[in-house]
């Protein structure tokens, strides 16, 4: 594993009973990077995070993190050790307002206990008072901060996906997963959320891995790609590469799209 | 409204409820006051159930099952070995279980902590388990312990149960529990450990992608409730003086859940509010179950008619407003002083 | 034990299975198309015992359409409970449905005390169910092997209506995914109706056999079988029809095998089937012919 890499994969697949969802995924994803995952409906892309994030245990194969072997370790821990992820279709807790979501975030780093709480122990208020404060600062990145009393569920569409965005982070990660960050918005809204991840790349030092549809997004800020079809990594690379990979097009537009084939 | 102000005006509250405790003992008879003892401990279990199906969303039809561990924890503490001697006809009990002895205040928090270790010998296999699987192993846990209780002769008195267990358990006992376990119920509700038990009944897999470690905060939870579910068997205990196993069957559960649904699950206010409306009830229907004469006249009572009305309740709550008095709703002095403000405005206009 | 003993506690085994089986095929069937665990069906039973007794001692019917007309009204009372309290929460969480479930099994155990009171009654069978069968050292009431047989005869039956007609495709439909059902023209709401006709049925059947082999009537009779009934359901896997069959049966048999070969374990007998449901609910959540549900992420 090279110096500079953070997160890698050996060989990852993914069998559901007879079915192959994800076959040898290899991937070395470089620290500080913003990659992509991409392919058609169904290709696999959601279980590879899944894999990576310890919801699925894979079949076979070696999740790396920081070169640490974290295959199979269960979700929170792999939140703990410093990855954290958003969802394909939104997961806010949706009965609390805006502002709890972000703090329940902050749980995982938080140093005094329950019983502190019920106390009232000075220790316990203070840090309560600064996760509230950092959450803020959260949405103040994401711009919801005048929207944090509000219901999590009577938020619009984007302002959803921000805020599971601001919400990861609370969780103070080094690695973001994002399952289609770009889902569900128009043109100006894709300009502005690829603004806003090269933003909070340099503000938190993170390393990003984002599943998306929108090729406007995954070309204009993945510097390395990785394409999936039926399980299989058919292609990797820069994205110029990629846009001219036959077996990419293939994938994407069927056989006869292939202009010489 | 400044925090401070707050807690001012919530230690007035006690006080002010102090003050109509100190009043009530003197001014109330026995039948009333048996009443606001009742609603005291209903509170307390309602409150419990709240926190662990309300506020965690675990679907846990246990309670009578950990009832009955406080109740018989705190009767074989405060029973005197004499009483015990005489009691235990079946066949007698073990020695340190006629030589068990605690003062009132330490016999219920055994009774909790009893009640609080069963939680987390039940829980740690059982939480795993989703909505109703997780009810109805719970509920199983509930009837294992009643059997258990019928078949330790030794330690239980077997279906004999209890009698006259001291009344210790007063207005003040009763209170100074219900307020404590308010108090502790807000505390934790309002703390950011409250928030990730909150994100538990909302979306467990999002809680588990947010770093949360689910199940030992599930466990936390139901181990906490379960706590105050003990301490409520131990203060019934004393209040009723009696107790055997056939008095936790799940109707004893079904009660606590009815004030809960009733009141607002996720509600404290709601489940406060519920408490006392509901124990009035269940107390005044008892009268439609007995027989009543009026002069020459005889009205025969209508047995089951209790259960029948307040099933029916129950049905009529979750087919119309599921949401309960209060839905996630909770008091708030700003709501009170907004509602004075207004008024005053008014009639200075 | 002699061979005679155990033939018959093993007669004895079955019987009560095949009354657990009863229903528990209501438990399984419900749960299979409304993931909802219906609460109320061991009222059901109850109540079909009762209809019988009510119509011979107040009608003066004869046995047979006290019978037929026991398990019509009970089948009736339980597509009314649907009607009535699972209905408008299809679309509500889960629990709440539950909820309801759990105040209906109330409502309905607590109308009959009302009604009919809260003391057991002694049910007076006909002369010819009392005289027991001798075969060789085997002493058997007639109920004994009556029971098997017609519990099997009503399971074959229901067999035939879920694989071989046509609302026993919905059914089958339904339990697989209930909105594609509905978009696919399957008369949703009508089947569920009958799903639920056919369970109360078979638990009314169940009921009255019950009342007919211990001969006591009591309003809080159907709480301990209609429980004992979920976990045989759930032991067979919930969902499965066979596995409900076979769950309710082994659970019958060990149950009754248990007590008699260890009579110390009597007092226990009632612990033993929750003892087993938290097992099998930790070890084999799917039982022993259900299907996996998978959560999705």
């Amino acid at each position: 594993m090279p110096a500079d890499t953070i997160l890698e994969t050996k060989n990852l697949s993914m069998r559901f009973g007879g079915l192959t969802a994800v076959k040898a995924f290899s991937a070395a994803i470089p620290r500080a990077g913003i990659v992509g995952l991409i392919g058609p409906n169904g290709a696999g892309k959601t279980t590879c995070f899944n894999m990576i994030t310890g919801f699925y245990r894979p079949s076979e194969g070696q999740v790396l993190f920081h070169g640490r072997d974290i295959t199979g370790t269960p979700p929170h821990r792999v939140c703990n050790s410093g990855i954290a992820r958003t969802f394909q279709n939104i997961r806010l807790f949706g009965n609390e307002t805006v502002l709890q979501n972000v703090m329940i975030g902050c749980h995982l780093r938080q140093k005094t206990g329950w019983w502190q709480a019920v106390l009232s122990m000075p220790s316990s208020l203070r840090e309560q008072r600064a996760v509230a404060a950092t959450s803020r600062e959260l949405l103040a990145v994401v711009g919801l901060e005048d929207l944090a009393g509000e219901n999590a569920n009577s938020l619009p569409y984007g302002a959803q996906r921000r805020l599971e965005i601001a919400r990861a982070l609370a969780t103070q990660p080094s690695f973001l997963l994002l399952d289609e960050p770009a889902a569900g918005m128009n043109p100006n809204e894709t300009q502005d959320l690829m603004r806003f991840i090269r933003d909070i790349r340099t503000r938190f030092n993170l390393t990003i891995l984002l599943i998306e549809h929108d090729m406007k997004v995954v070309m204009g800020i993945c510097e390395h790609i990785w394409v999936l079809d039926y399980g299989e990594t058919i292609a990797a690379g820069p994205p110029e590469a990629i846009k001219s990979d036959p077996k990419v097009i293939k994938a994407y537009l069927g056989e006869e799209a292939i202009p010489n084939a | 409204m400044h925090a401070k102000t707050k807690t001012m005006l919530n230690l007035m509250a006690v006080a002010v409820l102090g003050l109509f405790l100190w009043w009530a003992d003197d001014n109330l008879d026995g039948y009333q006051i048996q009443i606001l003892n009742l609603i005291a401990v209903n509170i307390i279990l309602a409150l419990s159930l709240n926190l662990i199906y309300g506020f965690t969303g675990l679907f846990s039809l246990g309670h009578a099952g950990f009832m009955a561990v406080g109740a018989y924890v705190c009767s074989v503490l405060i029973l005197s070995p004499e009483q015990k001697e005489m009691l235990f006809i079946l066949e007698p009990a073990f020695d340190w279980v006629r030589e068990a002895q605690a003062p009132f205040f330490v016999a219920v928090v055994a009774g909790g902590l009893a009640a609080a270790l069963f939680a987390v010998l039940v829980g740690i296999p059982l939480l795993r388990l989703g909505d109703d699987y997780l009810g109805m192993a719970t509920l199983g846990f509930a009837e294992i312990i009643r059997v258990l209780a019928i078949n330790a002769p030794r330690v239980t008195n077997g279906a004999l149960g209890f009698k006259g267990i001291p009344d210790y358990a007063n207005l003040y006992w009763n209170f100074g529990w219900c307020v404590l376990t308010l108090y502790v119920i807000i505390r934790l509700v309002a703390s950011n450990s409250g928030n990730v038990f909150k994100a538990i009944r909302d979306d467990e897999t999002a809680a588990k992608a947010m770093g949360v470690d689910v199940f030992r905060q599930k466990l936390l939870s139901f181990t906490i409730g379960s706590f105050f579910a003990g301490v409520g068997g131990a203060l019934l205990a004393s209040l009723l003086a009696t107790i055997d196993p056939k008095m936790f069957t799940f109707v004893l559960t079904f009660n606590v859940l009815m004030i809960v649904v009733t009141g607002g699950l996720g509600s404290i206010t709601g489940s406060i509010l519920a408490g006392i409306v509901i124990t009035i009830l269940l107390e005044w229907l008892r009268i439609v179950e007995n027989p009543l004469t009026f002069g020459d006249w005889e009205l025969q009572g209508i047995p089951g008619m209790r259960m029948v009305v307040f099933s029916l309740a129950l049905i009529c709550i979750i087919l119309f407003r599921r949401e309960g008095f209060m839905g996630k709703r909770e008091f708030n002095w700003d709501w009170v002083t907004r509602r004075f403000r207004n008024k005053a405005g008014r009639h200075a206009g | 034990m002699t061979w005679a003993m155990f033939v018959q506690h093993t007669l004895n085994g079955l019987t009560l299975g095949s009354l657990y089986a009863l229903i528990a095929i209501g438990y399984t069937m419900v749960y299979g198309i409304l993931r909802l665990i219906n609460f109320a069906h061991s009222e059901i039973f109850m109540l079909g015992a009762y209809f019988v007794f009510w119509g011979i001692t107040l009608f003066y019917l004869p046995w047979a359409l006290a019978i037929v007309g026991a398990v019509i009204v009970t089948a009736s009372v339980g597509i009314l409970v649907d009607r009535v309290a699972y209905r408008p929460l299809r679309d509500a969480p889960r629990i709440s449905a539950l909820i309801s479930a759990i105040g209906v099994s109330f409502f309905l155990q607590n109308v009959t005390i009302v009604v009919f009171g809260a003391l057991p009654r002694q049910v007076h069978r006909p002369a010819w169910l009392e005289d027991p069968i001798l075969m060789g050292d085997v002493r058997v009431l007639p109920l004994t092997l009556f029971v098997p047989a017609l519990s099997l005869l009503l399971m074959l039956g229901l067999v035939w209506i879920v694989y071989k007609t046509k609302p026993g495709l919905g059914m089958r439909a339904i339990s697989k995914d209930i909105e594609t059902s509905y978009i696919m023209g399957v008369p949703v709401n009508r089947i569920i109706s009958l799903t639920f006709g056919i369970g109360s049925a078979l638990a009314a059947a169940s009921g009255i056999m019950w009342a007919l082999r211990y001969p006591q009537l009591q309003p809080v009779m159907g709480s301990i079988p209609g429980f004992k009934a979920f976990i045989a359901a759930v032991f067979g896997g919930i969902g499965s029809i066979p596995g409900a069959v076979i769950g309710g049966v082994m659970l019958g048999v060990i149950e009754i095998m248990a007590v008699a070969f260890f009579p110390d374990l009597a007092g226990y007998r009632d612990a033993f089937a929750f003892v087993l449901l938290i097992v099998i609910l930790l070890l084999k959540p799917t039982g022993l012919m259900g299907e996996k549900l998978e959560d999705k992420v």
